[in-house]
């Protein structure tokens, strides 16, 4: 059984008469452990998707199944008992401004009952652990954006769950403490086996961190699977979109008549090749390089290349096919694969 | 002109209008508070959305404020006299007073929790927190400057009611400058009580400022 079950769920909203359906018949299992990317253009339908799974936003159809549980199932009781084993971390943080560090610390434990003098020993052993001891009596507003949520990361820790939803938690964050913020999510994976979902409109943050992913476009889920194939081999339009960032990158090349653009990317084994230049000298036409990348996927370094092939069909299929042969998986930039 | 009598006098009026504006101040509040609370929870965007209860209480609220003070001390003198035994002096002008300070009280503090950040609450129902817990560790914590500035205003505006009540014999220094300089075109001893109205009204609004930011944790 998958620790996170959505099943055929379904969101809809009444906006001044009119029904928007924000997600439609979402269906995806999460595995315990797993750091779980859910990635989509704003306005997608994520946040209400990251919403859904602690019933913060309760959905018109469909169910939200935690370790077996059917939260339509529980009375609000119980599932406010459910949502304290659920952290949760956002963009904009949410700390207490007049509380200091290891009061917004202690006080999902407050909620749940726990005496003061317990809590604040495990408050500041979850201020150890995201590098924030010496902070205590500080309040809020005297931190940076990265201080901040490593606090909320600490008061989401706080009462011990199972699971820890984060929504857009890197945002708001330049891309050193967003990277810094990411080390944590996975030492905190790895450290605790807490099962992180990861809701962003940042391919990087799901390519640095996440095992598998999941892409929502107009509310529906479009894509699914292991980030490094999703990453290799995109299927879906937004997929490529988000993988390929299309509208920075090729605008300026566009002019390029008759080229054909592919997108290579490499494994560790080919990557010692000199792919590019066997290229050029077995057909002896230029290649013209586009765009050139290497990025850390699931912690293994994936490259990417952007090429404009030249003009003339059969030496381009020519070419795609000694691309093939040295093992890179090939696709046409314009949509589908080659 | 100022005898041992009328210094006396004066500061007896001091005494009774510290003693209005504050008891009126804290049972408005008492009043006031709860219902503040429950207009910002009950409203549209609130924790339990309620439109009757939100209807029902906004309601009654905008009908008190619209009476204008004088007229409702007036319109009050059967249910004063029931309830505190005489409709004049510095006891009595506490029903009233009460009675105007509360929907306006109820109005400031539903304004000052509304304030609130959304993002906030969201985090601690995520965490599981219940609606009392909300409204008691969220709300009414976060809110607390805004709530603080708002009594202080509240206090002064009290404090020139209970000025006001002097013309049907409230007492306090605003029934000596009625009775003093209006009556009987005693100018000075006006001109004294005004002034003393005004430092008291300084010293409210100082003390309140200053408290209200020794509370705040936001910036420094």
């Amino acid at each position: 059984m998958s620790e996170i079950e959505i099943r055929n769920l379904t969101k809809r909203f009444e906006v001044k008469g009119n029904t928007v359906t924000a997600l439609d018949n979402v269906s995806l299992s999460i595995e315990k452990g797993d750091i779980y990317g859910i990635i989509g253009m704003s306005g997608a339908g994520k946040s209400t998707l990251v919403r859904s799974i602690n019933y913060l936003e309760r959905p018109t159809d469909g169910q939200i199944i935690i370790d077996g549980t059917d939260l339509a199932s529980l009375s609000e009781k119980e599932l406010r008992k459910k949502r304290s084993g659920i952290g949760m971390i956002f963009q904009g943080f949410n700390l207490l401004e007049q509380r200091n560090v290891i009061d917004n610390v202690c006080f999902p434990l407050e909620i749940a009952g726990v005496k003061r003098k317990d809590a604040r020993v495990r408050a500041k052993e979850l201020l150890r652990t995201v590098g924030l001891e010496e902070k205590e009596k500080v309040y809020p507003s005297q931190l940076s954006g990265g201080q901040k949520q490593r606090v909320a990361i600490a008061r989401a820790l706080a009462t011990n769950p199972g699971i820890l939803l984060c929504d857009e938690a890197t945002s708001a964050l330049d891309p050193q403490t967003t990277e810094s913020i990411l080390s944590l999510l996975k030492e905190i994976n790895e450290r605790f086996n807490i099962t992180i979902v990861v809701i962003t409109h940042q391919m990087s943050v799901v390519t640095r961190i996440c095992n598998n992913v999941a892409i929502i476009d107009n509310g529906v889920l479009v894509e699914e699977g292991d980030v490094a194939a999703v990453f290799a081999n995109p299927q879906s339009d937004a997929a490529k979109e988000l993988i390929f960032e299309k509208k920075q990158v090729y605008s300026p090349v566009e002019t390029l008549d008759g080229e054909r653009k592919i997108r290579i990317t490499f494994n560790e084994n080919s990557a010692y090749e000199p792919v590019i230049a066997n290229l050029i000298l077995k057909h002896g036409a230029p290649v013209n390089i586009l765009k050139a990348d290497t990025r850390n996927v699931g912690g293994r370094a994936r490259g990417e290349m952007i090429l404009g092939l030249p003009e003339g069909s059969r030496l381009q299929e020519a070419m795609i096919e000694s691309l093939k042969a040295s093992g890179l998986t090939v696709s046409d930039v314009d949509g589908g694969n080659v | 002109m100022f005898t041992d009598k009328v210094i006396e006098m004066i500061l007896a009026g001091i005494k009774d209008t510290l003693y209005m504006t504050l008891v009126s101040t804290v049972f408005g509040y008492v009043l006031g508070l709860p219902l503040g609370v429950i207009l910002s929870v009950t409203r549209k965007d609130g924790l339990k959305p309620n439109s009757v209860i939100y209807g029902a209480i906004g309601f009654i609220c905008n009908i008190i404020r619209s009476i204008p003070f004088l007229i409702l001390l007036i319109l009050l003198i059967p249910f004063t006299r029931f309830l505190v035994g005489q409709s004049y002096g510095s006891t009595a002008t506490i029903v009233p007073l009460v009675i105007c300070a509360a929907p306006y009280i109820a109005r400031v503090v539903e304004s000052s929790l509304n304030e609130v950040d959304a993002g906030v609450i969201e985090a601690a129902k995520a965490m599981g927190a219940g609606n009392f817990q909300i409204i008691f560790k969220v709300l009414l914590a976060e809110a607390r400057v805004s709530l603080f500035t708002g009594a202080t205003i509240t206090t002064g505006l009290l404090l020139g009611y209970s000025a006001m009540s002097g013309t049907v014999g409230g007492g306090g220094l605003g029934d000596i400058a009625v009775r003093y300089g209006y009556y009987r075109w005693q100018t000075d001893i006006m001109i004294v009580t005004v002034l003393l109205l005004i430092i008291i009204f300084q010293i409210i609004q100082h003390l309140g400022t200053r408290l209200s930011r020794r509370i705040d944790h936001r910036k420094r």
